[in-house]
């Protein structure tokens, strides 16, 4: 096919990708990407952007699942979402300007697979699967085992991402999302961060620590968390796992910032997001987005 | 290949056949020629075009007509309906909030939406609400002010689409 359809069904949808469409629903990554001349639009597309259903928030026992078509403003009002998965609402207030918060959904900034993109580190954090609508039916696969690359996952071109999980949270489960930016609104990220921490009496149980901007792929670091996790969560210990994850860092030179400035900011956005879930998890009041709350002289 | 789809801008709607690839903004100016909305960056980084789709803020540039089939379109001609400028318009004239005017129609949209979602806004909410839309001539400071007297004279009165009180050469 060619031109655009309209699906009205996620079994429509699917037959259009495996007939070669391509999907669009807010147009926030695809079409603005061609309009910089990055990739000229697909010659097949089908919007999904209507199809009934995708676009809810719903919790349950198990946690919370959010459509595909949930947009960045619905996560940003979520009561839920700001008091329990706080990193996620501190990402979606920073994506592009209300315009692009009102159109662009989780789905494509999920599926649009950047190094750079803010919702990646705080679902990675929280411990997000993916929902996939497939020619044989659904399949569910954790985020960590998504993102291969920029801009590609191991989703095949006639499956749509339908859902995206995150599982409840424990008590005293603190979490937040920081970046380094140039501009309020219209950035991505020149460095970032998520954390989510469990406190158990004053000690840190679980903590979970991602990077942004920092590698080909959001990835979470396995020896900053070490470094955290059975400690108080004082300051050596932050320290300890903010220079584990600037270590681990694999950044490149681009338009944003070079690679000696983003290895050297590492650690400093790390330690700001690690810093802003503790203070979550013992019910101290940091204000979303936890990137301005944490600026400057804050700590 | 042509798709027909309807568009109801300001009210109005217009049965058009668009290009799949052909942008709402494209099609407002071009094809229902509404020229009020503006192609600034054409890559959504300014705010120039920016129009509401079912009462929510898009910028038009980089969102495709074909989408926006069956749907209440919303551009700055919409703000003034009776040929009476809405509240937010006088203000913008009344504080200097416009210069070269190119960003002016993005302004007004997107200070529209703020208004309706948070009535009481502080001047920090209006700058970082504004922040996608880019002003190259004043500075910002006229148009914050003008928000923030439109959010004023409704405190003041409830029912008052009054202009300002004190206008910036008076102060």
């Amino acid at each position: 096919m060619t031109g655009y359809i309209r699906a009205n069904t996620v079994e429509e949808a699917v037959a259009a990708l495996a007939a070669g469409a391509r999907p669009i629903a807010g147009g926030t990554d695809l079409v603005v990407g061609a309009r910089q001349g990055k990739q000229s639009l697909p010659d097949a597309l089908v919007g999904i952007h209507r199809i009934p259903g995708l676009g809810a928030i719903t919790e349950t026992d198990a946690g919370i699942d959010l459509g595909t078509l949930v947009s960045h403003a619905a996560i940003v009002s979520h009561p839920a979402i700001r008091e329990r998965y706080t990193a996620l609402a501190d990402a979606s207030v920073l994506v592009g300007s209300h315009a692009t918060r009102a159109q662009g959904t989780l789905g494509g900034n999920v599926m649009h697979a950047s190094p750079a993109m803010d919702t990646g580190a705080p679902l990675l954090c929280l411990g997000g699967t993916a929902t996939f609508a497939t020619p044989s039916g659904d399949r569910t696969t954790d985020l960590v085992d998504l993102w291969t690359g920029p801009g590609e996952t191991t989703a095949g071109p006639d499956e749509l991402l339908v859902a995206v999980h995150l599982p409840a949270s424990a008590q005293a489960t603190g979490s937040a999302y920081v970046r380094l930016q140039y501009r309020r609104h219209m950035e991505i990220a020149v460095v970032g961060a998520a954390a989510a921490v469990i406190l158990d009496g004053g000690a840190v149980t679980r903590a979970a620590i991602a990077i942004t901007a920092l590698a080909p792929v959001i990835r979470r670091v396995e020896s900053a968390e070490q470094a955290l996790t059975g400690t108080s969560g004082g300051a050596p210990a932050v320290e300890a796992a903010a220079q584990a994850a600037a270590d681990a860092a694999r950044p490149i030179d681009d338009v944003r910032a070079s690679a000696t400035y983003r290895r050297a900011m590492a650690a400093v956005v790390t330690r700001r997001a690690v810093q802003a879930a503790i203070a979550r998890a013992r019910g101290e009041e940091i204000p979303i987005p936890a990137t301005e709350s944490t600026q400057g002289s804050w700590r | 290949m042509t798709h027909p789809i309807t568009l109801r801008v300001n009210g109005v709607p217009y049965p058009l056949g668009v290009d799949a690839h052909a942008t709402l903004l494209n099609v407002i100016r071009d094809q229902v020629a509404l020229t009020g909305s503006k192609e600034g960056c054409d890559d959504s980084e300014c705010g120039a075009c920016m129009m509401l789709i079912d009462g929510q803020p898009v910028n038009s540039c980089s969102y495709l007509a074909v989408q926006a089939d069956d749907t209440e379109v919303t551009t700055v001609e919409g703000l003034a309906p009776d040929d009476k400028l809405a509240p937010l318009q006088e203000a913008f004239l009344v504080e200097g909030a416009v210069q070269c005017g190119f960003c002016t129609p993005g302004m007004l949209i997107s200070a529209t939406c703020l208004l309706r979602d948070n009535p009481h806004p502080a001047t920090d909410e209006v700058r970082i609400a504004l922040s996608g839309n880019l002003c190259r001539c004043t500075g910002y400071d006229g148009i914050v002010r003008a928000v923030l007297d439109v959010a004023a004279s409704r405190s003041a009165d409830p029912r008052s689409i009054a202009r300002p009180a004190v206008s910036r050469h008076e102060r």
